[in-house]
């Protein structure tokens, strides 16, 4: 069964010819049996998530199945989930099992679906490689010492491994679409707002959005279905209907107008990447879409407004983490600092404390008005260059990363570099804009993604147009050769 | 060389919501440590705050209250410190758009005087937790449950200019605060704290002072004491060739001095910015509008009802209006006995006398207001005199019954048979003949006077007081003119 | 933009994360490379142009002032490092 996608084990649900049980325990065989090549779970649930199977299966018998119920997925060890460890990739939340679900999970208990773990990440989900993990690097399953991109790193490989058909991530800077790009998959980043982020631990609360990691855009909207939603627990959220993503995902493509934005095929992408990406957009012609060069002109500034905001939103965010109410707690503190300068340092990793840092320093007396609010005015810029973008055309394309899936190591000493990661993916997060990636192409038998970017709430047309191209091409079913 | 005292005032009000400003838990006094702090309170992690309507009418009601402007947006920040009662490690406040802008409020002074104090701003933020420091193994017991109770921060200008301004002023927001029922106002409790900012000018100079901020003075009295406290040792300082320090002191009310807080290491930044996870608060001119119509009346408006409705003055009316309590026991009394004059000099003198003297309060105040409004009645239809009802009140002060129970007990109706006067007043005469020569042969009519009186007075003292003195006084000049 | 020593010990204060020595001198290089690449932003022409802190323009929603939590103290605390009698344990608070 690990071959099908999510909507073909639904089917199969439907139909009788297997059982959640039966899928749940396969899966977490196929974890327990292949996983120590990837590392991409934190927590195997495996007692709770036979619970949940026996029970979807109760069920779909009792007439009360939905289209999740019975499915086995993972989550993203950034979602609380009750009772069960959330550690977040990091030594701090070690021990952490929180007494709540945060809102995706419970949608997806209360859709019948069922979690088989938590999936590594990078520590407090900043990274891009999947290295700062407390619980180690994620291997890629395209090849042995490869990065598998992050901070989502352990939902992508455990979706390329085909160890689960589906798997939550979170989108801070690129954090599930440059993943989603490394590993072949399809990844989707909604509208800011649209899902609840009641529950994830927070690391920069203005930019992080929940999403998917899926095989196909089929699944993607399945999942989008039930994740999607106006959450009162959440300020953010905003109140607005959800429509049925699975819909419209036939739409006719013809008069669709794509917006490829110069300043993305620029020195940053190789020719190989850029040629790959475009020869995916002549695809999209074929389907009777219209293809025009548009203008991003402050798209060059995202990275390092991007490297203000985050940090400083991040600097407060944790610093609730002081080792008092829970979470790593140094021994024998000498007094109440001594207590949270050791917790703390114990705690968090180097990446962590440096975003922390660089964070704190932005927003300190003397630098706030011309790192802080300087970043905020550009991030409005920036967000001014999509709308009159969006005024011309109604999805943009373009790269999802600079290179297909980089070595272990390569950037780890170097962190500009790996910034630039997600030189392609920040501007939408500080937009709030929806984004996806889908595989596009492929370079030195790498994945390379494709990245759509739509206009607020129009997460249906990007599905749309994910779908109808998934139907005209195979990139979506190359298997990685690692894979269980 | 002659100083000015330049004192602003910061005062917390603990607003009287139901549930707290961004959770949902209670705010009520009393409960078991913790048992009130839910998961946003403790800054669990993922946990995202909702804010609370009732906190923002009730600050819009006190902008009104002082005939301030209203934001129509305001915005919530993020003020960054670590300390053991702070679980996020930063407090959401407002900082750069307060909910209330610029307003004032008048005071009235012993001297007759009135002035007015400019309010800077208000702002709405969150309470902290309490640390107990009784032994946990030479540790410290943090309790959370008044963490996210809601305050309004209310700024005052630097417009003050004696220790008697500042308490007037603060007895003046009490009195706002209490009527509005926006607090219960209780410093005892925390729930209405002060932080005073003062400092010392020579005389006619226009810069201030460097000043020096008095944190948690916490009653009326210790506002003034601590004041005149600290501008005497500026004052001391200065002439010693000395410079005040711009730091932090906390008042010592047992010792009457203040003394400087511990300073860090480094000096705070607080390093404020937007809190992501809140949005902009906008109100809107039917909900501003409809708070106005439904604002009770408040001290400045009955004050001069009492004038006008009962033909009181400035002097009388203005203490009556510093709490709603006594302004309602006066309506009460003035109502019941039809005398408001009276009912305000009882109020002001004996009840007044006897509160300070017992330290109790209007609201524990042992004589109702009927009682009083009935006392008043036996004076005025002259079952006792004026002399006797204070003997009235005070028995009526120790519970010892209803005024009419009391007079009778204690046989202290007045007597005005003229008969029983009339021997009253033969007796005194026959035991009295000196001085009753001594008045026939006195010729100087004041002295004559004085004579008089002092044979009045025996009448009485022969009557035990009960005597009409009206009455003696008309028989005693009869007798005296006759045997003229 | 380089950034001191100095202020590396200032700003790890404020954000009470302990640094070692070795640890110092590696982040004056890394947090300079990082200061200066945010550095790009100062080029930007941001005349008139109002800060954004939210992606949306949305308002903030109000909620009704109602109880809505219950004492779940003993959940919470299960997780917590140290407690006694119901209260969180800190190393002493001096005032």
């Amino acid at each position: 069964m690990h071959t099908s996608t999510l909507s073909e084990l639904a089917r199969a649900l439907e139909a009788g010819e297997t059982t959640s049980e039966a899928l749940t325990r396969e899966t977490l065989e196929r974890i327990r049996a292949h996983d120590g090549r990837y590392n991409s779970f934190i927590t195997v649930a495996e007692e709770r998530a036979l619970e949940q199977a026996r029970a979807a299966d109760k069920a779909r018998t009792d007439g009360r199945a939905g289209p999740l119920t019975g499915i086995p997925f993972a989550h993203k060890d950034i979602f609380c989930t009750e009772d069960l460890l959330t550690t977040c990739g990091s030594r701090m939340l070690e021990n952490f099992a929180p007494p709540y679900n945060s809102t995706v999970a419970q949608k997806l208990d209360d859709a019948g679906a069922v979690c088989v773990g938590k999936a590594n990440m990078d520590e407090f989900a900043m990274g891009s490689s999947n290295e700062t993990s407390y619980f180690g690097p994620v291997t890629n399953p395209w090849g042995d010492g490869l990065v598998p991109g992050g901070s989502s790193g352990g939902s992508a490989a455990a979706v390329a491994a085909r160890l689960v058909p589906a798997a939550t991530a979170t989108d801070t800077g690129g954090s599930i679409r440059q993943p989603a790009a490394l590993c072949g998959l399809t990844g989707l980043k909604p509208t800011y707002g649209r899902i609840s982020r009641y529950g994830i631990i927070a690391f920069a609360s203005s930019l992080d959005q929940a999403g998917t990691l899926t095989r196909d855009a089929r699944d993607a909207a399945l999942m989008l279905n039930t994740m999607a939603g106006f959450d009162p627990k959440d300020s953010t959220s905003l109140d607005r209907e959800v429509p049925d993503y699975s819909a419209s995902l036939e739409n006719d493509l013809s008069g669709l107008r794509i917006g490829l934005p110069k300043e993305y095929f620029s020195d940053e992408l190789s020719p190989a990447m850029a040629e790959q990406v475009r020869s995916a957009v002549r695809e999209y012609e074929k389907l009777g879409a219209t293809v025009k060069e548009i203008t991003l002109p402050h798209s060059h500034l995202a990275v390092a407004a991007y490297y203000v905001i985050a940090p400083a939103e991040a600097s407060a965010n944790l610093s609730r983490f002081d080792g008092v109410r829970y979470g790593h707690r140094c021994d024998n503190p000498q007094d109440l600092n001594d207590l949270y300068l050791r917790s703390r340092s114990e705690g968090f990793g180097e990446e962590v404390k440096r975003r922390i840092l660089v964070g704190t320093y932005a927003l300190s007396a003397g630098f706030f008005d011309a790192y802080y609010l300087k970043a905020q005015k550009v991030r409005r810029l920036i967000q001014q260059d999509f709308t009159n973008a969006f005024n011309e055309v109604d999805l943009i394309m373009g790269p999802t990363s600079p290179s297909p899936a980089f070595a272990q190591g390569d950037k780890t000493d170097d962190p500009i570099n790996m910034y630039l990661e997600d030189v392609f993916t920040i501007a939408s997060n500080l937009a709030g804009l929806p984004a996806m990636s889908i595989p596009g192409g492929m370079v030195n038998n790498l994945p390379v993604g494709l990245q759509i970017i739509g206009n607020y709430f129009d997460e249906a047309r990007m599905l749309n147009a994910a779908h109808r191209f998934q139907q005209v091409t195979d990139w979506h079913r190359q298997v990685a050769p690692n894979s269980a | 060389m002659q100083w000015e005292t330049v004192i602003g005032l910061e005062v917390h009000v603990q607003l009287a919501t139901q549930s707290k400003i961004f959770s949902g838990a209670s705010t009520a006094f009393g409960a078991e440590p913790n048992a009130q702090a839910s998961a946003v309170d403790l800054a669990m992690p993922g946990m995202l705050p909702v804010l609370n309507e009732g906190a923002v009418r009730m600050a819009v009601q006190f902008g009104f209250a002082v005939n301030a402007d209203i934001a129509h947006r305001s915005v919530f920040d993020r003020k960054n410190y670590f300390y053991a009662d702070l679980p996020k490690g930063y407090q959401i406040s407002q900082m750069y758009h307060p909910i209330v802008g610029k307003g004032e409020v008048s005071v009235n002074l012993s001297d007759g005087s009135e002035r007015t104090i400019g309010i800077e701003h208000a702002h709405l933020e969150e309470d902290a937790g309490k640390s107990l420091h009784e032994d946990f193994q030479g540790q410290s017991g943090i309790d959370l449950n008044r963490a996210g109770t809601p305050l309004l921060e209310i700024v005052s200008e630097p417009d003050m200019r004696s220790a008697e301004e500042a308490a007037a002023y603060l007895r003046k927001i009490h009195a706002i605060v209490t009527y509005l029922g926006i607090s219960d106002g209780d410093m005892s409790q925390g729930s209405m704290r002060c932080d005073c900012n003062v400092s010392v000018r020579p005389k006619g100079q226009t810069e201030f002072g460097t000043r020096s901020e008095i944190k948690n003075v916490n009653s009326f009295r210790f506002v003034e004491k601590a004041i005149n406290t600290e501008v005497e040792r500026q004052i001391e300082l200065i002439e010693d060739g000395g410079e005040v320090q711009q730091e932090t002191r906390l008042y010592d009310a047992d010792r009457d001095e203040t003394r400087s807080m511990r300073t860090k290491e480094f000096a705070n930044d607080y390093r404020y910015f937007p809190d992501p996870d809140l949005l902009p608060v906008e109100i809107d001119d039917e909900y501003i509008d409809r708070i106005r119509d439904d604002l009770p009346e408040l001290p400045d408006t009955k004050q001069a009802r009492f004038i006008t409705e009962y033909g009181l003055n400035a002097d009388e009316a203005a203490p009556l209006v510093q709490s709603q309590t006594l302004a309602d026991y006066f309506e009460q009394v003035a109502r019941g006995s039809g005398d408001a004059r009276q009912a305000a000099n009882w109020i002001m003198g004996e009840l007044a006398r006897l509160m300070n003297q017992n330290e109790v309060e209007i609201q524990d105040c042992p004589v109702g207001a009927s009682d009083l409004a009935t006392l008043i009645l036996r004076v005025q239809d002259g079952t006792i005199s004026g002399k006797l009802a204070k003997q009235v009140f005070e028995a009526l002060w120790n519970g010892e019954g209803s005024p009419d129970e009391i007079i009778d007990k204690q046989g202290l109706k007045q007597v005005s048979d003229s008969s029983e006067i009339e021997a009253l007043v033969d007796q005194v005469l026959a035991d009295n003949q000196a001085m009753v020569d001594d008045y026939l042969g006195e010729e100087v009519a004041k002295k004559q006077k004085k004579k008089f009186n002092a044979l009045v007075g025996q009448v009485m003292k022969a009557s035990q007081g009960k005597a009409n003195p009206a009455q003696v006084n008309d028989i005693l000049q009869q007798k005296l003119t006759s045997s003229d | 933009m380089s950034i001191s020593r100095d202020k590396i010990e200032q700003v790890a204060w404020l954000a009470r994360i302990q640094l070692e020595d070795s640890e110092k001198e590696a982040l004056e290089g890394k947090l300079s490379d990082i200061l200066g690449m945010v550095d790009q932003l100062q080029a930007a022409d941001t005349d008139g142009i109002t800060p954004m802190a939210h992606p949306l323009d949305a308002t903030q929603r109000l909620r009704p002032d109602e109880v809505t939590e219950t004492n779940k103290r003993e959940r919470f605390q299960a997780v917590a490092p140290e407690t006694q009698d119901g209260l969180y344990l800190v190393p002493r608070v001096v005032e």
